[in-house]
């Protein structure tokens, strides 16, 4: 182990113990790494492939996207990263539905597998599927499609709103030109002047009030709130069927994430489509989403109505979760936080992932990972303690401990 | 912003004079000056004595190496120079601004050859190795690329030289002429195809030895940019892979890279001593050297002036192109 730090291993940081890679094993690693990566990229870069091979068929038709045993992982040099692990959800048509989870928990991933947008070459869809409804009526598999199809999904179908508007705009060319852009790549009848007017148009639509102006600005002059607000008139201006904001007030101040949520929600309503909401905040969520989504390293532990995951959360990680909204406690007490840490994404363990910071684990809990119950027709979450054939058998560890 | 520039040439003014006193100060306590270098051999058999040096020394103002005759020499410099006359030059004989003139336009024409040749092909080696980060053509092309930029140019020179000129023939082995051929006097294209041809191996060390540096530059530059959040907004708009790396990612390459390659251009008149030398092409660093070693101080002091004019602008030019190609920067 001495010897090990001498030379500088890589590390992988677990919860209580620090594990060095051998030099044999990273060369292993990056072998393997290399060589699956390689499979992958040559299947996204084809040309000509035929529409049968990403033609599938929609579970249920009033969904515009449904995840399907997601996979997406992440082949780093210290081993892969199961950043999605077997997601399942679906986006019903003109819904708002809310992805919550703390960081590092996949909901950005997800989201980025639905725009082929993943950090590739590491980063990687393995298996499942996306099925995305077109607005003709197709149905597209888009784990399936080479990227050269999937350019003409991206930015005209599915927008995406990012957490960062400080960042998210080219420094170098003016808000109009970033935005003509757009209009000019998907709609082939479009000509400078016409994607000039559809821009102001969008620019208008978001509360700017000097759209003009902002339109031959570049992006440095203007706010964080104005830039967000840019992108947003960018998203729209295709008609989207689906809006992808990932923490789209993250970055921004109270006063003006109260503006955006509500221009987000005023736009959903204008454009009849759906917007998938991805966020730390429950905030946020409680006053937007129709449908919340909660993920817990790389999996969905629960999922339901806004109500139901609001008033009646299952599982142990929502219910923490909702004890730990700084409403709930009263003065003088402190703000209650979940127990320990997120369990180290390399090496995953078998059981639940919840395990070693659940209140409520039990001997079956250290074993297979629990299925999905249902309690409603909206409303599932993973968790052995609602599995009543399985919960009767077993005893509290706490208990016992 | 012509307020900056002003305030930048007075700054620089100052750098120049402390440049000046150094250099001078420097040069005036090399051991050998230049009466000793050019009548060693004369006072050892005895064809001049010590007293014939000690006058030859006084009349070309190197007597007095004390502190304060130092500096009264040096402010008798200053003062001419300030006049515009950089005084004559001991070794080549005529003003030291004329030897410069005179000599500076072949350095800057094979500098700014390798120069162009050098940003033509390590721009596009550049984003090329950085959108295949980690791929075949990334390691290849890096491999390569340090290797130029780690070989000393002597090294490089005299492997060329012996590869290509002395086993293969190809190339003339040094100088700027033929003096095997003789000319007709109006035989202009000849004579300019010999002296080409003549260039093409300085030229060619030249820029092997830059393309290293600005394609690694580039490389990193790109990378940073590719990874940036603009970039995967431009993807996600569904614009093409190309339009990505070719619109959106090389505008931001392009900031850093316009601006230290405009920079680097005044240093071209600057010559390349070592590559000149070894060549023996008659350039202003090969004419400096020279005098260096000779001790041929107002030359010395003309030629790294020069160099210091040179630099400062280089880095005034560098500054003031941040603020052509970034709409984010303004200067004041």
């Amino acid at each position: 182990m001495g010897m090990m730090k001498i030379f500088k291993r890589k590390k992988i940081q677990g919860i209580d113990d620090t594990h060095y890679l051998t030099l044999k094993e990273e060369i292993r690693i990056s072998k393997e790494n290399n060589k699956i990566i390689r499979q992958f990229e040559r299947r996204k870069a084809r040309r000509n492939v035929d529409e049968s091979e990403y033609l599938t068929q929609m579970r249920d038709p009033s969904n515009v996207v449904e995840f399907d045993e997601l996979h997406t992982y992440f082949y780093t040099e210290v081993g892969t990263v199961k950043a999605v692990n077997g997601v399942s959800f679906d986006i019903p048509e003109g819904k708002i539905i809310g992805v919550v989870g703390e960081s590092g928990c996949g909901k950005s991933v997800t989201s980025l597998s639905l725009m082929q947008l993943v950090q590739a070459p590491q980063g990687q869809i393995v298996s499942g599927s996306i099925r995305y409804k077109a607005s003709d009526g197709k149905c597209y598999d888009v784990t399936k499609m080479p990227t050269s199809e999937m350019l003409k999904i991206r930015g005209k179908d599915i927008a995406m709103i990012f957490q960062e508007p400080m960042t998210s705009l080219n420094p170098v060319f003016r808000i109009g030109e970033q935005m003509d852009e757009v209009v000019l790549l998907h709609d082939s009848s479009a000509t400078p002047e016409s994607a000039r007017k559809r821009s102001i148009e969008m620019l208008n639509l978001v509360g700017i009030a000097m759209a003009d102006k902002v339109y031959s600005s570049y992006p440095h002059e203007l706010s964080g709130g104005m830039r967000q607000r840019v992108m947003i008139a960018m998203a729209l201006s295709c008609d989207p069927r689906l809006i992808i904001a990932d923490e789209p007030t993250t970055a921004l101040d109270v006063t003006i994430q109260a503006q955006i949520l509500d221009l987000l929600r005023s736009v959903m309503n204008r454009i009849n489509g759906s917007i998938m909401l991805i966020t730390h905040d429950l905030g946020v969520i409680a006053e937007m989403a129709d449908e919340v989504v909660v993920m817990y390293a790389g999996r969905i532990i629960e999922k339901g109505s806004v109500r139901e995951i609001f008033h009646n959360p299952r599982h142990p990680y929502t219910i923490g979760l909702m004890k730990s909204k700084p409403g709930k406690a009263t003065q003088g007490e402190r703000l209650y936080s979940i127990k320990g840490q997120v369990p180290n994404p390399i090496n995953m363990p078998d059981h639940c992932y919840f395990y070693n910071r659940c209140d409520h684990r039990m001997e079956i809990c250290s074993k297979a990972y629990p299925e999905m119950l249902q309690f409603s027709p909206t409303h599932f979450s993973s968790c052995y303690l609602y599995d009543e054939n399985k919960v009767g058998d077993t005893k509290n560890v706490k208990e016992s401990e | 912003m012509w307020r900056y520039v002003i305030k930048r040439v007075l700054l620089a003014l100052l750098i120049l004079l402390g440049v000046s006193a150094l250099i001078y100060l420097l040069s005036m306590l090399m051991p050998a000056d230049y009466i000793d270098n050019q009548t060693s051999a004369a006072l050892a058999n005895g064809s001049m004595t010590q007293d014939d040096v000690n006058r030859l020394k006084e009349l070309y103002g190197l007597a007095d190496k004390s502190f304060g005759g130092i500096i009264k020499s040096y402010y008798s410099w200053l003062i001419s120079t300030l006049s515009g006359d950089l005084g004559f030059s001991f070794l080549y004989g005529k003003p030291v601004t004329e030897v410069i003139s005179d000599y500076v336009w072949l350095s800057f024409l094979i500098a700014l050859i390798s120069f162009v040749l050098q940003t033509v092909i390590a721009i596009p080696m550049g984003i090329k190795a950085a959108v295949r980060q980690y791929g075949v053509y990334d390691y290849t092309v890096s491999v390569f690329a340090m290797i130029g930029t780690a070989l000393p140019s002597f090294f490089l020179s005299a492997l060329l030289m012996n590869v290509l000129s002395i086993k293969l023939g190809l190339f003339p082995l040094q100088g700027l002429t033929s003096a095997t051929i003789v000319f007709a006097k109006d035989a202009h294209l000849e004579i300019f195809l010999d002296k080409a041809w003549h260039l093409v191996l300085p030229i060619t060390v030249l820029t092997v030895l830059g393309v290293g540096g600005t394609m690694r530059f580039t490389r990193t530059n790109m990378l940073e940019v590719l990874n940036s959040d603009y970039i995967r907004t431009a993807r996600a708009k569904g614009l093409s892979e190309n339009t990505v790396v070719y619109k959106h990612a090389f505008r931001n390459t392009m900031i850093p890279l316009i601006t230290s390659l405009s920079g680097m251009l005044p240093g071209l008149f600057g010559g390349a001593m070592i590559t000149e030398t070894v060549f023996a092409i008659p350039g202003i660093g090969y004419m400096a050297l020279r005098a260096t070693q000779q001790g041929d101080i107002p030359f010395i002091m003309g030629y790294n002036m020069f160099l210091a004019i040179l630099t400062v602008s280089g880095m005034l030019i560098s500054d003031l192109m941040y603020m052509v190609v970034d709409p984010r920067v303004k200067l004041s």
